[in-house]
């Protein structure tokens, strides 16, 4: 198995580095720069300022110095925030966006494969078709919807109910206190929620009609055995699959997410630096998330092959 | 009687008046979608949505950015409720949105926009991906691998994030916008036809096609495409609610289209804005919008039942 | 007469369809006795597994069993799944056809086998595993002790199905149910497995139902037989009665139609057509050591270094006008991998192919196009050969289209009217779908397919191996029939070597991509020389309970071993074994020890 990693991790690298230059090269052959907003400067400061940021020199040098600092891992100053480079920006934004997403993907495993297995076992009853019909509904509606809706909910109507009054913050991280983390957890978790459970309980109705579950039953093990020792297992494989793009799913929502709670994460330095061409930031960003995904993929394929002894010999 | 090995005339062409039509697998197909009654309805639902959005526009009495100073952000007359500011009159069974235009046009207008770019986009990701993973399917060796690399290297780029940029860069051009979605949906299309043409292939109709001497074109054309398309019309209708979901998400980031035109993300994304003085503004371009989106995926579930029924 | 362990009485097996509800199992009533042994025989849709799923209580959601089903007195069906499970696993156990879709693919051989064990007894675990040990050894487990951590997609077919009777035996059933166990097996396998479960019923004295469509391995076994068709028993009895003065008419057809190794030539049936001597000296085709490797990857450390899996290692033969050869051999043998390769399906690596002078190594793309006029193929399973897009008309029509663009449409059809008459299709049938037809009426249309450009040479590869056997006696007549009317020579391959009698004028024997035995067919049967060949020969279950009785089935054979392996070749000449996986071995040599009968070199017994 080790083999196996090791050829993975080192296969990464040319990713990253051709995800690195694809931005870099996006950003830079786009109209406009990071100082057209600002107010007009004198030419000569202008092009003074242009120097000492390096905009002056062709953008194939741009590349080069910044792969460069890239490997000291500085990843410069940001263009916007001028006090700041972009690794104290993301070394403050990252922890915050880490727990959000740690907690929200924890969540929509642990809800999504139950859902999926209760749907199975109760196939094409009641209890079915509501948990596939949630399912449904979590999925189509869109995240910047249910934000805003549960944030009023909960946060500005609460619910009053045996004379209690339950709020929850309608925004803000406040360090990452849990009455704050449940809202934007939630309202991330969804859509995931959805996905697995359908997913698993797809796969669970087709692994409960294979033969050998039939052997199972026909050894005699009780119900709880055949299901929890023998079919979730398999059930579970195409989910395993999935975590690959469900992170991605996950980092999209994020940034929609922090900006709806006013999170300080890093989703949201993506979205105010590509629309303030702060180049920096930007591609801190994007190699922050492509390095997670990347990894993230690696350990979901070492998970696939641990369940699947079929696998780990190939 | 006819020598023997000489097919008599007479014989076949009476022979022919007793042909017996045969029971295709899209007419099985058909059949089983019409029994489910969700995807029926689905159908239904979904061609009165899109007749809506063509046709009403034509005779509304209202244009999308026709302004009514004096009824901004006003109720529809029915609406429940005491505590409401004003109320709209006429025909404005939705209301107003903040800007006094008339929310139902704009909902009609938004749903133009919202199916094509989801239609759009779905076809541009269809043709590019496709062709992309035919080729690599059927080719294979090691044209696939590098293809198939180029794609898992595309596949780890968090995606969205790219259009993003495209957006912004390139100023937001409605044009450029179905392109961009399409963009990034087409690597799963690819993936998705690369591994049913893979599983084609292995089949042993094709090596008995090879066998009966048919070349590799004329194989590809008609038998892999046509076993091919089943699965990728059914991931098609399943690609149109992401696509939907996709523009929505940039209109809301402000990406999307621009003011006065409209798309269901775009109402949705000012109604939430006003969620507690106006939630109509808000419940109605969504309600239009879930409705569709199931729609597409009770259709895209009864298509994938009727085309492989073991698979419920 | 002791009590039945297992009475049934009214038994009915219905199942909910999307389009209509099926009848599966009607009306039964049978006993089984204490430590009896009964045969059920049958075709496909005769109920027979339906009949036990349902008893066990392991029918799929939309089926349901009506009825009554006791076992010991006490009445199995409608009890609640616990007490059904007390019952089911420890003192009726079942085993299923397919060994490796029917293990759980991650757990340990051990851990299935214990807890099947566990669960029933609650035996602490060292002496759960101290038992699965010993059932190992009684089910002739190689290696047992290693077995018990490994995982099913390790093991081999036999092995597998070794370890599934194991976990049924291990609780020391009353009744064990043995629902196709050897279908899916290599023929010496087979062999060795019903010896195993001959020597389980004699010392464990279990009660066995085997449920089996092959007639042979049924006499061998059974003390009674139950002829099932269409949810119907329409015959019990003794197995000397059913076998030899059957009653029911279904019965004799199924006699009549098994092919017997021991009976080539069946009465009332098409027969192979003698080698005409005119003309005869004109070879059609030439082989000459032919040889297809494939290079796999076997694991390395970071690089991954490859092997050739020699499927096809060195094989010469030659055809004449008219001929048939048969090919025969067991799973990995290279039988397919010869037959495409001389077709050019597949390229080979090294050797030579001739046809009618020509060396067909020389031809490039549209030549080898051409050549298709000349050879044909009929593949295995009837429908996945033929493209379910397309109408059994276009798919007949298909060489025609491609070869003959110069033909109208009209001829076309015509052409293909006539062939569909001609291998007994209904011509009004032309424009329906093959999923529309059974089976052997699917295979009709692949014959059809083939026959339409009068090729000179059709390989059959196992085209009569997925078919029931009264269907699968038909065809064989029907490609007989063809041959004589057509005079084309054929390459039938088959892992059965009973059809391959019937229907071959010569036969040769492959081993791991090398011919061990090449002999006329009544040498091969009557004075087969190479050991394997023996094994083989010896291990092909008869549908003639007297002589199966008689019978020493299994010779010493043991499993397949790995084609990657080089010393595999020298597994019947040990003399000249050089013990090492990867070296280059010495290739016993084809000697001809009687005209026309060629034996590989091996070690004297």
């Amino acid at each position: 198995m080790w083999p196996y990693a090791i050829r993975r991790v080192l296969g990464a690298v040319p990713t990253l580095f051709i995800i690195i230059a694809l931005t870099f090269f996006m950003m830079h052959i786009a109209p406009g720069g990071p100082f057209d907003a600002q107010r007009h400067l004198p030419p000569e400061i202008e092009h003074n300022v242009r120097a000492a940021y390096n905009l002056d020199k062709p953008v194939w040098e741009q590349f080069a110095l910044y792969l460069g600092n890239l490997l000291h891992g500085d990843l410069g100053p940001s263009y916007k925030n001028h006090d700041f480079t972009v690794t104290q920006l993301i070394a403050v934004g990252l922890p915050v966006s880490a727990r959000l997403g740690f907690s929200a993907i924890i969540l929509a495993i642990v809800l999504g494969i139950s859902l999926g297995t209760i749907a199975a076992l109760n196939q094409n009853k009641a209890t079915d078709y509501g948990v596939m019909g949630l399912a449904m509904i979590g999925i189509t509606i869109p995240t910047f919807v249910t934000a805003p809706v549960l944030a009023l909910i909960f946060g500005i109507y609460g619910l009053h109910f045996f004379g209690y009054d339950f709020f929850l913050p309608a925004g803000g991280w406040n360090g990452g206190a849990l009455a704050n983390m449940i809202l934007p957890v939630t309202v991330l978790a969804l859509p995931q929620i959805a996905i697995i459970s359908r997913l698993v309980r797809g796969s669970m109705v087709e692994v409960l009609r294979s033969n050998y579950v039939r052997t199972a039953r026909a050894k005699g093990l009780p119900n709880h055995i055949v299901i929890f020792r023998h079919a979730l297992r398999a059930a579970l494989l195409p989910v395993v699959s999935y975590l690959g793009p469900a992170i991605a799913g996950l980092l999209t929502g994020s940034l929609i997410v922090e900006t709806i709670f006013g999170i300080p994460g890093i989703g949201r330095y993506f979205v105010e630096g590509a629309i303030n061409r702060d180049y920096t930031l930007v591609m801190g960003v994007v190699i922050c998330y492509a390095a997670f995904v990347i990894l993230l993929n690696l350990v979901a394929d070492i998970l696939y092959a641990l369940l699947d002894p079929r696998v780990r010999f190939a | 009687m006819s020598a023997p090995g000489v097919t008599d005339r007479n014989t076949i062409t009476i022979e022919r008046a007793f042909d017996i039509e045969g029971r295709s697998l899209w007419t099985d197909a058909r059949r089983r979608l019409v029994k489910n009654k969700a995807a029926l309805t689905s159908i239904i639902v979904l061609s009165i949505i899109a007749l809506m959005a063509i046709a009403v526009p034509f005779v509304w009495p209202y244009g999308y950015a026709d302004i009514d100073y004096g009824n901004i952000a006003c109720a529809p007359d029915w609406w429940p409720g005491v505590d409401v500011t004003c109320r709209a009159g006429g025909y404005h069974i939705f209301g107003m949105d903040q800007n006094g235009r008339d929310l139902f046009i704009r909902v009609l207008y938004g749903a133009r926009v919202s199916l094509a770019v989801g239609v759009v986009a779905t076809l541009v990701s269809l043709l590019i991906g496709v062709t992309y993973g035919a080729v690599a399917g059927f080719v294979g060796g090691r044209l696939d691998e590098l293809m198939m690399r180029f794609v898992d290297v595309l596949y780890s780029l968090p995606f969205i994030f790219f259009v993003i940029i495209l957006m912004v860069v390139f100023n937001q051009n409605f044009f450029l916008l179905f392109v961009a979605i399409g963009a990034v949906e087409w690597l799963t299309m690819a993936r998705i036809v690369r591994g049913q043409t893979l599983s084609i292939k292995q089949k042993e109709f094709i090596e008995a096609a090879r066998a009966a001497g048919v070349g590799t074109f004329a194989n590809i054309r008609h038998h892999v495409i046509p076993n091919v398309l089943g699965p990728v019309v059914v991931y098609v209708t399943l690609t149109i609610p992401t696509v939907i979901l996709a523009e929505s998400f940039l209109s809301f980031l402000g990406l999307g289209v621009q003011d006065p035109l409209t798309s269901w993300g775009v109402l949705i994304a000012d109604g939430k804005d006003h969620m507690e003085t106006a939630p109509w503004m808000l419940i109605f371009p969504a309600l239009f919008m879930a409705v569709t989106l199931f729609c597409f995926n009770f259709i895209g579930d009864g298509l994938r039942d009727a085309l492989d029924p073991k698979d419920r | 007469m002791s009590e039945p362990i297992l009475q049934i009485r009214d038994f009915n097996v219905l199942f909910e369809t999307h389009d209509h509800e099926v009848h599966a199992v009607k009306n039964l009533n049978f006993d089984i006795g204490e430590g009896e042994c009964v045969g059920i025989v049958g075709e496909s849709g005769s109920g027979k597994s339906q009949l036990f799923l349902g008893a066990l209580g392991l029918l799929t959601s939309n089926g349901r069993a009506t009825g009554s089903v006791k076992y010991r007195g006490k009445e199995l069906l409608g009890l609640p799944q616990r007490a059904l499970n007390k019952v089911r696993g420890s003192k009726i156990t079942m085993i299923f056809q397919d060994p490796l879709t029917a293990l759980t693919p991650h757990m340990t051989i051990g851990a299935q086998m214990m807890e099947a064990l566990r669960t029933h007894q609650h035996v602490p675990h060292a002496e759960a595993h101290k038992r699965c040990l010993e059932i190992l050894d009684l089910v002739r487990m190689p290696e047992a002790q290693n077995r018990m951590g490994q995982y099913p997609h390790e093991l081999s077919g036999g092995m597998r199905q070794r370890i599934m009777i194991a976990m049924a035996t291990v609780c020391g059933p009353d009744l064990l149910i043995a629902d196709e166990p050897t279908t899916a097996l290599d023929v010496t396998v087979q062999a060795q497995i019903l010896e195993i479960m001959r020597d389980l019923k004699k010392e464990l004295k279990t009660a066995i139902v085997l449920i089996s469509h092959d007639m042979g391995v049924i006499a061998g076994m059974a003390d009674k037989v139950q002829v099932m068709r269409l949810g119907e028993v329409v015959e019990s009895g003794s197995t000397d009665k059913v076998f030899y003065a059957p009653e029911h008419d279904y019965t004799k057809a199924l006699l009549d139609a098994m092919p017997r190794i021991d009976r080539p030539m069946r009465a009332g049936h098409a027969i192979l057509q003698p080698l005409s001597t005119i003309g005869a000296e004109q070879r059609l085709l030439d082989v000459e050591d032919l040889k297809v490797y494939f290079p796999i990857k076997t694991g390395g450390f970071l690089v991954s270094r490859t092997k050739p899996l020699r499927a096809v290692d060195g094989v010469s033969f030659s055809l004449r006008q008219g001929e048939t050869l048969g090919i025969v051999g067991e799973s990995g043998c290279g039988k397919s991998t010869l037959a495409r390769a001389v077709m050019k399906l597949i390229d080979k690596t090294d050797g030579a192919v001739v046809w009618c002078g020509r060396d067909l190594g020389d031809l490039q793309g549209p030549q080898v196009r051409a050549l298709r006029k000349e050879f044909q193929i009929v593949f295995q399973d009837p429908l996945a050969s033929l493209d379910p897009r397309m109408t059994i008309g276009q798919s007949i029509a298909e060489p025609l289209v491609s070869l003959h663009p110069e033909m109208s449409r009209a001829e076309v059809q015509d052409e293909v009217r006539a062939m569909m008459k001609r291998v007994g299709l209904e011509p009004g049938w032309i424009n329906r779908y093959p999923h529309e037809f059974s089976g052997g009426q699917n295979q009709r249309v692949g014959i059809a397919r083939a026959m339409i450009l009068k090729p000179k040479l059709i390989v059959c590869d196992e085209a009569v191996s997925a078919l029931d056997v009264s269907i699968q006696s038909q065809i064989v007549d029907l490609i007989l029939n063809l041959q004589a009317e057509f005079g084309m020579s054929m390459i039938f391959i088959s892992h059965d070597l009973s059809v391959v009698r019937q229907v071959a004028h010569r036969v040769m024997v492959l081993y791991l991509g090398r011919i061990v035995e090449l002999a006329d067919r009544n040498s091969i049967y009557e004075d087969p020389r190479h050991p394997y060949t023996r094994a083989l020969i010896a291990a092909v279950p008869v549908p003639d309970p007297k002589a199966e009785r008689g019978k020493n089935h299994t010779s010493g054979l043991g499993e397949l071993p790995s084609p990657l392996d080089s010393r595999a070749q020298l597994s019947f000449l040990k003399s000249r074994m050089i013990d090492n996986p990867d070296a280059e071995q010495y290739r016993p040599k084809l000697m001809e020890i009687a005209p026309g009968h060629y034996v590989a070199e091996h070690d004297p017994a």
